[in-house]
């Protein structure tokens, strides 16, 4: 561990806190359907797309309409992606004349990008052509981050209105999200990723003779403007396989930082908005400290055993971190912080080689996924799944003092406690049973890149990844036929399992009259309930998954220690 | 419930043309215009003008008389950037540490004069498989065998060396590097190896 480690960690989350206010005050402006200083250019376009499409913009829609029409978008979106990865090989922009996709891989692909999880059983530089890759996966990170987004605004809608049916219009969230929040950022990011030499070109992939004679296939593509979503829209599923460990991807530290701002960015700012949108900014600041305070140990314990290095390789002589699987522009402190970071998030992107972590180490990304991605979060599914938290620990903190629990002046009850439960239960249901299934499956275990305690932690990391959506991998494990469809399943479910239980919840919660607190009110915008919001997270997530791991990563170390090796 | 399925679909239309097609094209656009040659690809050329590679896309090094970079699991040979990625071995693996083994020998059999402890990114593979960079140390490891075989002073290779070496941004992003293809080119063009170039290039 070094100086300028700790430093570049402390710059970075002093921009992330530096760029949270602004930028929640502009989505709040821009979700309660207010001009912007954007509003001049993107006014028309936005009533120009409600005209094309038939939306009815001043339309309000109750919590079951509102996830229909969810649905109904994603739906038909899965059904364009499949069709156009089984279809490319007859579309345009294919310089490499890339064949179309098998069923199971374009199904499984479709899903990972309609439920933002990009988890990634291809090697993009050598399985997509362009058009793939900007009209459908690159669009697709447009849209299904959103989806993400808009529900969260309908969620917290749902806690800020009182007695009313209704949530907003999912179609006008979708697209003001699209066109006032995502595309003035990606233009921006663009320019700056492509000064970095991030290429952004349509070229075919050129063979050069290097230096000593060889030759060499350098590739090409739009890559920088995918690159940028794929990060702020916390997508994660990279252009080429290597992702942003890539130098085409990723070439400087600067492009590193700005990739892990833009990764953080949404989900931050998602707190201020909320504080602001139910008028106690307060409050989205005590969700913020929450967040945080998991974010820095996460990033502690990861850096200190990379930083540490690995024992059974300085036995043979060489001293230094962990450094199988990173590069060395960026090194063990930008990979570990970058691992956090995607891992809080559910964005997946990955400048490192998370299965070469060490034991522990890795332990931090997977305990990251299992705790829901709660933490900053996917843009929108973050901050949806810590409302649901929220309303846990306070019907938690009114059980241990007796009280009826409220929330924001509204009585938690039976209905509501049920969905927040509902949604809490999706995490543990999909990861473990499918894991346990998976470690006895012939086919399963067929490609696995590691044996031993490893083989077991890459199965957790994958079921953990697809479930919450988060999308890096412990790369060893390959893919086939079982692995397409089981972590397509868990895709599915992991995103809508989740987001229908929380739209229900919001639903129940619009209805609600507000109270004004009393004397006896337990807040929830002050420290005591920060630490009780972490120990719920820590507790739930501790509880269901410490067994598993155990068997995992934790084993793994012990016996890393004694010096085995599988 | 047929309504949101026909605006669903109206709007994937109008979306993907947006944000799929007039997006990146405009981005591609704008890009060529105000940063053509990073739009492009980075490509260097060497000192006959004929293009060698690209500045951020490591490349496979043998010869003794240039400096190498780190092992790379991209591909058959390494260094593929159409199948770029790691060895994704975990830290227990035996085939991680037989691999590191076997590096090691390799690095200190190719190295005899080495007077430097063996630096851990010589022996380990990189993330993406086309790591274009390897660390100081890992630069100043090498330099009694280049040296050698160019028939140059250490002295004045180590002073080479340090000029190349390209520092953390702002003092504390990422870590300090050495760019090998920039490198072995600015070797060639201080102390070039006679007729090596025109065998190679025939």
């Amino acid at each position: 561990m070094t100086t300028a480690g700790w430093l570049q960690f402390a710059a970075f989350f002093i921009i992330i806190i530096a760029l949270t206010k602004p930028l929640g005050s502009y989505m709040a402006r821009v979700f309660e359907g207010e001009r912007t200083w954007l509003s001049p250019v993107f006014a028309p376009v936005e009533r120009f797309i409600y005209r094309l499409s038939g939306v009815r913009a001043d339309e309000e829609m109750p919590w079951h309409v509102y996830a229909l029409a969810m649905l109904a978008f994603s739906a038909v979106s899965l059904a364009w992606i499949y069709l156009v990865l089984r279809t490319q090989q007859w579309l345009p922009f294919n310089p490499q004349h890339f064949p179309n996709l098998a069923p199971d891989l374009a199904w499984n692909t479709a899903i990972s990008f309609t439920t933002n999880t990009n988890w990634q059983f291809y090697s993009g530089e050598s399985t997509m052509s362009y058009f793939s890759q900007m009209a459908a996966l690159a669009w697709h990170n447009f849209v299904s981050a959103g989806v993400g987004i808009a529900i969260s605004v309908a969620v917290i809608r749902g806690v800020a209105r009182t007695t009313t049916k209704t949530i907003g219009n999912f179609w006008v969230d979708l697209t003001r999200c699209c066109l006032y929040l995502l595309l003035p950022i990606c233009v921006i990011g663009t320019l700056v990723l492509v000064m970095q030499g991030v290429p952004q070109n349509f070229n075919a992939y050129h063979t050069v003779k290097t230096v000593e004679g060889a030759a060499q296939t350098i590739t090409g593509g739009p890559m920088a403007s995918q690159e940028v979503i794929k990060e702020l829209g916390t997508n994660g599923g990279g252009f080429v396989n290597a992702n942003s460990a890539s130098p085409n991807e990723n070439p400087t530290p600067f492009s590193n930082l700005f990739e892990m701002v833009m990764i953080f960015l949404i989900g931050a700012s998602l707190t201020y908005m909320y504080g602001k949108m139910v008028k106690d900014t307060r409050q989205g600041w005590a969700i913020f400290a929450a967040m945080a305070i998991v974010f820095v140990a996460g990033f502690c314990i990861a850096y200190a055993f990379e930083g540490a290095g690995n024992p059974l390789i300085h036995q043979l002589g060489v001293n230094g971190p962990n450094m199988e699987g990173k590069e060395c522009r960026l090194g063990v402190g930008a990979s570990a912080l970058f691992a956090t970071v995607t891992t809080d998030t559910s964005c997946g992107a990955a400048n490192s080689s998370h299965d070469s972590f060490m034991p522990l180490g890795g332990l931090v990304p997977l305990v990251n996924m299992q705790l829901g991605e709660v933490i900053f979060g996917g843009v929108g599914s973050g901050l949806y799944g810590m409302i649901v938290f929220v309303v846990l620990t306070v019907f938690i903190a009114g059980l241990m003092v007796g009280r009826t629990p409220e929330f924001l002046g509204k009585k938690i009850e039976k209905r509501e406690v049920q969905f927040a439960i509902l949604a809490i239960l999706v995490t543990p249901v999909l990861v473990l049973i499918p894991s346990a299934i998976a470690s006895v499956k012939h086919d399963a275990l067929a490609t696995l890149g590691n044996a031993g305690p490893h083989g077991l932690s890459e199965i957790l990391y994958a079921f953990s990844s697809t479930n919450a959506n988060n999308g890096s991998a412990f790369g060893g494990l390959g893919s086939n036929f079982f692995w397409n469809i089981a972590t397509g399943v868990n895709m599915f479910f992991g995103r809508f399992a989740v987001a229908i239980p929380a739209l229900a919840l919001a639903g129940a919660l619009a209805g609600k009259k507000a109270v004004a607190p009393g004397i006896g009110t337990f807040t929830t915008n002050s420290t005591i309930f920060v630490v009780l919001l972490v120990g719920t997270i820590l507790i739930v997530g501790a509880l269901t998954f410490f067994p598993a791991d155990a068997l995992g990563p934790i084993v793994e170390h012990l016996l890393m220690l004694q010096g085995k090796t599988f | 419930m047929l309504k949101h399925f026909g605006i669903a679909l109206r709007l994937t239309v109008v979306s993907i043309a947006i944000f799929g097609f007039v997006y990146p094209f405009a981005m591609t656009g704008l890009s060529q215009a105000v940063f053509p040659y990073q739009a492009g690809g980075v490509f260097v050329k060497d000192a006959h003008g004929s293009i060698v590679g690209s500045e951020i896309i490591g490349q496979s090094w043998h010869e003794p008389y240039y400096f190498h970079g780190r092992p790379s699991a991209a591909g058959k040979n390494g260094y593929d950037p159409t199948s770029t990625g790691g060895t994704n071995l975990a830290p227990t693996s035996k085939k991680l540490i037989d691999a590191t083994k076997s590096a090691i020998a390799a690095l200190k059999k190719e190295n005899p004069d080495a007077t430097l402890s063996v630096p851990m990114d010589l022996v380990t593979s990189s993330a993406s498989g086309i790591d274009p960079d390897i660390s100081p140390a890992a630069a100043y490891y090498q330099v009694p065998r280049v040296a050698k075989a160019r028939g140059i002073s250490v002295r004045k290779l180590t002073t080479l060396v340090q000029g190349a070496v390209r520092e953390r941004t702002w003092r504390f992003l990422g870590e300090p590097r050495v760019n090998v293809l920039a490198l072995n080119l600015a070797l060639d063009r201080v102390a070039p190896v006679s007729g090596v170039r025109a065998h190679l290039r025939r």
